[in-house]
C-alpha cells in the first residue's frame, strides 16, 4: 500500500502542464483528483515517475453557460457539479450521476475531467457524456481540438488523448424541451463501481419518442452507446413492448467482464434491467 | 415506598450500575487524541516490511537479498535461515500446532511471510521488499477443504507429514488436523432411525474476516543495556502475549513489558500472535533499535485472523408436531495452512457444542473435522465466542427448515421446543449448563412489538402478487465469558481474570484489570460496577488495562468475557474493600459490624440513621492510625476470579426483508432486536454494542466473504470488494430488552457484545430464505449479495419480466 517514489509537479497553468508532459513523456501521469490513480499507485499497478497535479490550475475550474451549451472546466469536482445551480437547472442528469459516484470524500476531490479521461469503463461520466452528446476540448503542444464523446473512448484505459494533451473543458448541450433523463446504477454499496448502469436522455413528442440516447457503464471495454436500442425506440410509441425490445437489444450487445459483482449473464441482465428503469424514469421526467 | 430525594440524589451522584453514563474514553477519541499503534514513534525507530509469497503453494528455490541490502537505508533482510539459529523460524500456535514465522523451504498460502526488510522508513522498506528476489517452484494447491483428505491430495505440511498427532488426537491423513466429537452418537443415530420426521441441510459459514478499522501492528523495542524488551502491540490479550514471548525468546517475563494502548477494534483478529510480531522482536534484539511493523489493509484481510470457513451439515429428528428429538451436526473446518485456530486448549472446536441452542433437545451428537488447506491460517472468533456463530447459525437455520417440513409456523415451532423457564439451570445433552433464560417471554414480546400476525398477512398478499417478502426469526442462546479454568485454558493458563482496586485517602480510586478494551468502554462500565459496590462516584474511579507492568494477570478481552469474568472480579474485589470499610465504620461508630447496614454510599447504624460513615470518610480514616486493633492501613483489594460457569445471554430477533426479484437486491425493512444480558450495567453502551454487532451481522449475511480462485489466489482482499457497510447500507435497528440475571455472576450480568452478531446472522438468512420459502426453497448460503440472490430468482424462473 506504499507507492513507488515519484516526483510531484504542481503546474499553475495548462501550458505549464503540457510542457511537463512533453518533458517526461510516458513516465508522467496527470493527477486530477486521484481517486483512481492513487489507489493504483498504492498497489503498484501504476508506477509513474512524475505526477503532474492539475489541482492548482485555476483555469480548469468553473461552470458557465455559453449558447446552448454548458462549458465545464475539467477540474470541476463532483461536489461542485452537484451544488451548481446552473447544472441543476440545465443538465440535471449530470447531478444525478455525480451523486452516485463514490462517497462524499471522493466527490470533494474527484473531478469530471479525471473521471472521463481515465478511460475506465466502470467510471460513470463516460456513459453520461455519450448520452448527452458532449464534446471535449483537448489542448496539447499542437494547439486545441474538440472531440465528440462518441469518438473519445477507444478501449479500457485508452482514450483519444495524445500523450501530451490535457482535457481542459467538457461541453454539454443544454437539454431540449420535453426531454427526460435518468442514470440508473446498480452497485453493491456506496463507493462501488457499477455492477451495471444505464444513462438515458429521452425527448418525447406526445406518446412518441422523438429522440433518445442510451449509454452503458461497465458493460464492455468502454462505455458505449446502444444504438440499435435507440433506433428501435426512435419515432415509436413509448410502451411496455418498446421498453422490452430496447432492453433486449441492449443486452444483445453487452460484453461485461466477470468479477465479484457478477458473471457475464448477471451483468448483462442487470444492464437490461437498468435500461428499463432509466427509460421509464426518463419518460416520466419528459412529460 | 418512593425513595427520598436525598437517596435519589446520592445514588445519581455515583453514576453507577444501570446508568447510561457517557463514555469516559470518548473525550480523547472524538478529538483524535487516542494513541493507536501507528501513533507510537520512538527515537531511532526502524520499519519492517514483509516480502510475501505470490503463490498459495510453492517450494522456495532461492532467496537473493543482495539488491535489497544494497539500497540506502536498508539495515537487514531477515529470512527463515536468519531466525533458525535462534530457533525462532517456527513458533507454536494457540491451536497446538507450529507455524512458520518466515517460510521455511516452502510457502503454504498466498501472501505467506517469506522475508522482512528492515529499513530506515516505511517507504524505503516497501521499495526494498520489492527488490528481494525469491525463486519459487509452484505446487498444486488445495482450496476446497472437501478435497483436502483425498488420497491424491498434495501434502501441505511436509514438516509434520509423519506425525500421527499435531494436537487433539490421531490424524487420518497428512492434511487432517483433528476430529472432535461431543454427545452420544449411537443414541442419536437410534433416534434418527425411528423418527417421524427428519431434515438435513448443507450449511456454509463462509470464510470472512473481522476487519477492524485499525490493522495489526507492533513496535518492538529491546534495550541492549538493561535487557528489557518493550512491545507496544495491538493485542486483545497482552498478558498471554507476554507469556508466549517469554516462552519463545527465553527472556524472563519480568524483563518483558507488553503495552496494548488504544486499540481500533479487535473482533478476534487481535488475539493471536502473528509472525510480524516475532520478527519485529528479533530484529529489535539484533539491532538494539525499536522496530515498527504495521499491516496494510490487504495484508490484514489476507493473512491475519480470518474467521469461520465452517462447512456444516445439520440434521434434526422430530415428531410429527415438530418437537425435536435429536440433533446431529457435522462440520468440516478449513483451518488454512497452520492450525492457529483460536480456542481453549481442551476445546479444539471451541464452544461449538452450544449448538442445541435455546431448545430442549434430549439427544445430540456433533462432530468437527479440521483440515489443512492452502489458505491463510486462523479461525478466530469474529465477534463471537469460539465457533458459537457457526453453532447458532446451524440450529437457527435448521429449526426453520424443520418448521417448513412439518408445516408449523416458525415462531410456533420455537415455542414448542424452547427450554421452559422452570427448567433452568438447564443441562444440555452436549454437556453445558445454561444458567438462566426466559425464552417464551422474549419471543412473545418481540412478536407483539412487530405485529407478527400483520406481517404474515401482508406477506401472504405480497406472495399472491408475485412479490418477495421475508420474515426471519432468530431465538438464540449465546455462551460467553470463558471461562471456568477446569474447562478453559490457553497454553496451560486458565481463563480466569483479575481486578486490583486501590482507594485513595480522599476517596477516589484506581482499578486495574487483566482484560483489554478495544472499544467496549471498560473505563466507563467497570467504574460503574465499582461505584455501586463501593459508594464512590464512578467519575473518580480510574480504570487501567493493557500494561503488563502494572495490570494484574488476565486472559484479555474476547468472547464477551470482560463483564462475565473481569466485571465479576471488580465486584468481588470491591466487596472485599467494603468488608474492610465496614470494620472501620463499626470501629468509628463504636458498634458491632452487624449493627451496620449499607446505604448507597455509606454505612449507617441500624435504627439510628443519623449515625453514619460514608465511604469517603472511611477512605481517609483507612490512611490514619485510628483503626481497629491489628488492622493495617490502606483500602485496597485484588481478586482473581475463576467463574463457576459461563454466562448464557439470549435474544429474540425479527427481521423483515423485501427482495427485488429483477436485481436480487434485498432491503432490510425492519429489524427488531430484543436482547437479554441479565443485569444491565450501562444501557447506552449496551445499545451501542447491539448496533455494532447487528451491523457486523448484516455485513456477514449480505456481503462478507474472502474468495479464492482454484489456485488459491485471493480474488477480493481489499475494501473495494470486502464488504464493510456504511451508514447508508446499514438498516435501522430497533432494540428492546428483558432482564434475566445470571444466578452465578456476582451482579447477575452476562456478556452482550457478541449476541447481536451471533443472533443477527441467522435472522437475516432466515428472512432471505423465508422470502423464497413458498417456492420450495429451504436454504441459501451466505453472503446474500444481490448477485447470489438473483441466481436463486433465476433458478426459480422469477427473474424475468412478463414481457420477455
Amino acid at each position: 500500500m506504499i507507492p513507488r517514489s515519484f516526483e510531484y509537479h504542481a503546474p499553475q497553468s495548462v501550458s505549464e502542464a503540457i510542457e511537463l508532459l512533453q518533458k517526461y513523456g510516458d513516465t508522467a501521469r496527470l493527477l486530477a483528483g486521484g481517486h483512481s490513480l492513487i489507489p493504483m499507485m498504492k498497489i503498484r499497478f501504476a508506477e509513474p515517475e512524475h505526477l503532474v497535479d492539475l489541482g492548482k490550475v485555476a483555469e480548469l475550474r468553473g461552470i458557465r453557460e455559453q449558447g446552448k451549451e454548458l462549458r465545464i472546466g475539467a477540474m470541476t469536482t463532483e461536489n461542485d457539479l452537484i451544488w451548481s445551480t446552473l447544472v441543476q437547472q440545465k443538465c440535471p442528469l449530470l447531478v444525478e450521476a455525480a451523486r452516485l459516484i463514490g462517497d462524499p470524500q471522493v466527490r470533494y476531490k474527484g473531478t469530471l475531467g479525471g473521471d472521463i479521461s481515465h478511460g475506465d469503463p466502470g467510471n460513470d461520466h463516460p456513459a453520461i457524456m455519450l448520452a448527452l452528446g458532449a464534446s471535449f476540448v483537448l489542448v496539447g503542444s499542437n494547439g486545441e481540438r474538440v472531440v465528440a464523446a462518441d469518438d473519445f473512448f477507444v478501449d479500457t484505459y485508452v482514450t483519444a488523448l495524445e500523450p501530451d494533451e490535457v482535457l481542459t473543458e467538457i461541453r454539454v448541450p443544454v437539454l431540449a424541451k420535453n426531454t427526460g433523463w435518468c442514470y440508473a446504477k446498480l452497485k453493491r454499496k456506496i463507493g462501488d463501481f457499477a455492477t451495471a448502469a444505464a444513462a438515458v436522455v429521452l425527448t418525447m413528442k406526445g406518446d412518441t419518442v422523438k429522440e433518445v440516447a442510451i449509454a452503458l457503464t461497465n458493460a464492455g471495454a468502454t462505455a458505449f452507446r446502444a444504438r440499435e436500442a435507440e433506433d428501435s425506440l426512435r419515432g415509436k410509441k413509448f410502451d411496455d413492448a418498446a421498453i422490452a425490445e430496447a432492453a433486449r437489444l441492449v443486452m444483445s450487445i453487452c460484453d461485461p467482464a466477470e468479477d465479484l459483482r457478477g458473471d457475464v449473464e448477471y451483468k448483462t441482465a442487470m444492464t437490461g434491467e437498468m435500461t428499463r428503469r432509466a427509460l421509464r424514469t426518463a419518460r416520466d421526467r419528459a412529460i | 415506598m418512593a425513595a427520598s430525594p436525598d437517596l435519589i440524589e446520592r445514588e445519581a451522584a455515583l453514576q453507577g450500575l444501570g446508568v447510561s453514563r457517557l463514555r469516559k474514553e470518548d473525550a480523547r477519541f472524538i478529538r483524535g487524541q487516542g494513541t493507536f499503534i501507528d501513533d507510537i514513534k520512538l527515537p531511532g525507530m526502524l520499519f519492517g516490511a514483509m516480502v510475501r509469497s505470490p503463490y498459495a503453494h510453492a517450494r522456495i528455490k532461492s532467496i537473493n537479498k543482495d539488491k535489497a541490502l544494497a539500497m540506502p537505508g536498508v539495515t537487514a533482510v531477515l529470512v527463515a535461515d536468519d531466525l533458525r539459529p535462534l530457533g525462532l523460524h517456527w513458533m507454536p500456535t494457540i491451536g497446538g500446532d507450529t507455524q512458520a514465522v518466515l517460510a521455511d523451504e516452502k510457502v503454504c498460502f498466498q501472501m505467506q511471510e517469506v522475508a522482512m526488510v528492515i529499513a530506515s522508513d516505511r517507504y524505503t522498506a516497501a521499495d526494498a521488499a520489492d527488490m528481494v528476489e525469491v525463486e519459487y517452484e509452484e505446487l498444486p494447491a488445495i482450496v476446497d477443504p472437501h478435497k483436502a483428505m483425498d488420497d491424491d491430495a498434495p501434502i501441505i505440511r511436509e514438516d509434520i507429514a509423519d506425525k500421527d498427532e499435531v494436537s487433539h488426537g490421531p490424524r487420518t491423513h497428512p492434511n487432517h488436523i483433528f476430529t472432535w466429537e461431543a454427545g452420544d452418537k449411537d443414541a442419536t443415530d437410534a433416534v434418527f432411525d425411528n423418527a417421524a420426521v427428519t431434515v438435513k441441510e448443507e450449511i456454509l459459514n463462509p470464510r470472512v474476516h473481522p476487519c477492524p478499522i485499525e490493522t495489526c501492528g507492533c513496535v518492538a523495542s529491546f534495550d541492549k543495556v538493561t535487557g528489557q524488551l518493550t512491545v507496544n502491540v495491538t493485542s486483545q490479550v497482552p498478558h498471554l502475549f507476554r507469556t508466549v514471548l517469554a516462552m519463545l525468546s527465553g527472556i524472563p517475563e519480568s524483563k518483558i513489558r507488553v503495552i496494548s494502548g488504544d486499540i481500533g477494534g479487535g473482533f478476534g483478529n487481535k488475539v493471536p500472535i502473528y509472525p510480524g510480531y516475532v520478527i519485529a522482536v528479533v530484529a529489535s534484539i539484533v539491532t538494539g533499535l525499536p522496530i515498527k511493523w504495521i499491516e496494510s489493509r490487504i495484508e490484514n484481510i489476507s493473512t491475519t485472523g480470518f474467521a469461520r470457513d465452517y462447512h456444516g451439515i445439520g440434521e434434526l429428528a422430530a415428531d410429527k408436531d415438530g418437537r425435536i428429538k435429536a440433533l446431529r451436526f457435522f462440520a468440516l473446518a478449513d483451518h488454512g495452512a497452520f492450525n492457529s485456530h483460536v480456542s481453549a486448549t481442551k476445546l479444539p472446536a471451541g464452544l461449538f457444542s452450544i449448538c442445541t441452542g435455546s431448545y430442549d433437545i434430549p439427544t445430540a451428537y456433533c462432530r468437527v473435522d479440521a483440515v489443512y488447506t492452502n489458505k491463510a491460517p486462523g479461525g478466530v472468533a469474529y465477534r463471537c465466542s469460539l465457533r458459537v456463530t457457526e453453532a447458532v447459525y446451524l440450529i437457527e437455520r435448521m429449526i426453520d427448515i424443520l418448521a417448513l417440513k412439518v408445516g408449523v409456523d416458525k415462531a410456533e415451532i420455537r415455542r414448542r421446543n424452547f427450554i421452559k423457564e422452570d427448567m433452568f439451570p438447564y443441562n444440555t445433552s452436549l454437556g453445558w449448563t445454561v444458567d438462566s433464560g426466559s425464552y417464551h417471554n422474549a419471543l412473545d414480546k418481540v412478536l407483539k412489538a412487530v405485529d407478527y400476525e400483520g406481517l404474515l398477512k401482508e406477506q401472504a398478499e405480497k406472495r399472491a402478487n408475485g412479490e418477495l417478502m421475508g420474515i426471519g426469526i432468530s431465538t438464540f442462546t449465546e455462551i460467553v465469558g470463558a471461562g471456568p479454568t477446569k474447562v478453559c485454558d490457553i497454553l496451560g493458563i486458565g481463563l480466569f481474570d483479575s481486578c486490583e482496586i486501590r482507594v485513595n485517602p480522599t476517596g477516589s480510586a484506581i482499578a486495574r484489570f487483566g482484560t483489554m478494551s478495544q472499544g467496549q468502554g471498560h473505563a466507563t462500565t467497570y467504574a460503574q460496577i465499582i461505584a455501586t459496590e463501593l459508594g464512590l462516584p464512578s467519575d473518580e474511579i480510574q480504570i487501567e488495562e493493557g500494561d503488563t507492568d502494572t495490570a494484574p494477570y488476565g486472559a484479555g478481552t474476547w468472547g464477551s468475557r470482560s463483564t462475565p469474568v473481569g466485571g465479576a472480579a471488580a465486584a468481588l474485589a470491591a466487596r472485599k474493600i467494603r468488608a474492610k470499610a465496614q470494620k472501620i465504620a463499626a470501629h468509628l461508630l463504636e458498634v458491632g459490624e452487624a449493627d451496620l447496614e449499607w446505604e448507597i454510599d455509606r454505612f449507617k447504624v441500624k435504627g439510628n440513621p443519623t449515625q453514619t460513615k460514608t465511604m469517603k470518610e472511611i477512605a481517609m480514616v483507612a490512611h490514619t492510625g485510628d483503626l481497629p486493633e491489628g488492622m493495617q492501613q490502606g483500602l485496597d483489594a485484588s481478586e482473581y476470579y475463576d467463574p463457576p460457569n459461563l454466562t448464557f445471554p439470549f435474544g429474540a430477533y425479527v427481521c423483515v426483508v423485501d427482495i427485488d426479484r429483477f436485481t436480487g437486491e434485498t432491503k432490510v425493512r425492519r429489524f427488531y432486536a430484543l436482547d437479554d444480558c441479565g443485569t444491565r450495567i450501562n444501557p447506552m453502551i449496551i445499545e451501542g454494542q447491539i448496533h455494532g454487532g447487528l451491523t457486523e451481522a448484516f455485513a456477514v449475511a449480505f456481503g462478507q466473504e474472502i474468495p479464492f480462485d482454484e489456485n488459491g489466489n485471493h480474488l477480493g482482499n481489499s475494501l473495494m470488494d470486502y464488504f464493510i457497510p456504511t451508514s447508508f447500507e446499514t438498516p435501522h435497528w430497533e432494540t428492546d430488552e428483558t432482564v434475566t440475571p445470571s444466578p452465578h455472576h456476582p451482579i447477575g450480568a452476562k456478556g452482550v457484545a457478541e449476541s447481536p452478531h451471533v443472533g443477527g446472522i441467522p435472522c437475516f438468512s432466515n428472512a432471505v430464505v423465508d422470502a423464497f420459502a413458498h417456492l420450495g426453497v429451504t436454504h441459501m448460503d451466505m453472503p446474500h449479495s444481490a448477485y447470489r440472490v438473483w441466481q436463486q430468482c433465476k433458478a426459480l424462473g422469477i427473474d424475468k419480466h412478463a414481457d420477455t
